[in-house]
């Protein structure tokens, strides 16, 4: 298929609408179906609607839909990224492809170590879906990022990424680290384990629930000065909150795309720190060989 | 009566939040030293920014934890807990 043909260019048309096409979805929802609010007010995300499961009923909130939106945007920006790729390149969109994976490629291979090599698709999904969701609120939908269940969902996944691989030497082992560096520590090393997903999901969902709370205070105390002070005018200029220009859109640089993009990374690195230190890379390696040793015995015999 | 207890409520749990927030202090002066000193290390080594930035960053991420402990308790006691004392108190009244 040559890169300038008519379908090829359909195609394309067809992954661009695709990931814009659920912002715009995400938008119209918002517009349709949450009340609009009067001033300042910080509320959690608006629940749509109620599934009735036999365990009680699941909450179809904001925060679900905005991420699915997200995960669908992302997955048809990928497929635009790698269409039409060939190993001679000449496309603009195979060299940003190619930077992306060899970026992430590299970031892993720095911070967890060759038997990690594999883990280069997971940490750009991570830090894919944690920056797109938290840029969502750009185009002025919640991000799914402030909502503590999206974001300790992700730290679950990372706990049990965590437990999988300090259990790579058996589950005797597992138990026997608890007990170090003596045994009656027991209590704070699991309180420690614990505290990881926890402090992972508190530190993203802060940073950026916090960063929200601010620029809606901000907006909120602007627009009341300016009700103060430019009352006195007739007409629309009196009721046009004026001073609400400018200072909230660089508060949005520092606490939409500046902490939105950092809170990714860290989350990223902390998920890629964890996993390559719970790995007993030692002891795994004794095993293995003692294994072999032992299966070599029992070939002779 | 009852206002004057839900009045009381609520004026606890806001300043229950204000005092949570003292919490800030501690992160406010950790990351100030870990910037300062990665600030002298850039100074003294300026080929190693990149590393340096990284790490400092890492640091920040680590050390800003209690602070967003606190946030997230003053949020709660701000936004959830308001509405649950008083549930309690209406239950406890039979109303």
């Amino acid at each position: 298929m040559s890169q300038t043909s008519r379908r090829f260019r359909l195609v394309d048309i067809c992954y661009i609408l695709g990931m814009i096409l659920p912002i715009v979805f995400g938008i119209a929802l918002k517009v349709l179906f949450i009340p609009a609010s009067e001033g300042i007010s910080i509320t959690g995300a608006a629940v749509f609607f109620t599934l009735p499961l036999p365990l009680g009923g699941l909450p179809i909130s904001e925060a679900q839909v905005n991420s699915w939106l997200v995960i669908i945007s992302v997955f048809f920006l990928c497929l635009y990224l790698t269409h039409g790729i060939t190993a001679k390149g000449g496309l603009c969109r195979q060299i940003v492809a190619e930077w992306i994976v060899e970026k992430t490629q590299n970031l892993v291979r720095a911070n967890m170590g060759e038997y990690f090599r594999g883990f280069g698709p997971f940490i750009a999904a991570i830090l894919g879906l944690s920056a797109f969701s938290s840029l969502l609120s750009l185009v002025g939908l919640y991000p799914p990022t402030s909502d503590l269940n999206v974001v300790a969902g992700w730290a679950i996944i990372v706990f049990i990424l965590i437990t999988y691989y300090k259990m790579k030497c058996g589950p005797v082992h597992y138990l026997k680290s608890f007990g170090e560096p003596v045994a009656p520590l027991a209590i704070l090393n699991v309180i420690s384990e614990v505290a990881t997903p926890v402090s992972m999901a508190f530190r993203h969902y802060g940073n950026i629930l916090s960063g929200t709370v601010v620029s809606v205070l901000v907006a909120a105390a602007l627009s009341g000065l300016s009700s103060l002070l430019l009352s006195w005018i007739p007409g629309f200029l009196g009721s046009f909150p004026l001073f609400r220009i400018g200072l909230p859109a660089i508060l949005s640089i520092y606490f939409d795309i500046f902490s939105g993009c950092l809170q990714a990374f860290i989350f990223a690195m902390l998920t890629m720190l964890y996993v390559a230190g719970a790995f007993p890379a030692e002891d795994y390696m004794k095993r293995k060989e003692r294994r072999k040793k032992a299966a070599e015995q029992a070939n002779e015999q | 009566m009852l206002e004057i207890a839900i009045g009381i409520i609520l004026g606890c749990c806001a300043l229950g939040a204000g005092a949570a927030m003292i919490a800030g202090i501690g992160p406010g002066i950790g990351e100030g030293n870990a910037v300062a000193k990665a600030c002298e290390a850039i100074g003294r080594q300026p080929e190693c920014k990149g590393d340096v930035t990284t790490t400092m960053l890492m640091g920040c991420a680590i050390a800003e934890t209690t602070g967003l402990y606190a946030l997230v308790i003053a949020i709660l006691l701000i936004f959830v807990a308001p509405g649950t004392f008083v549930d309690i108190l209406m239950r406890t009244l039979g109303r």
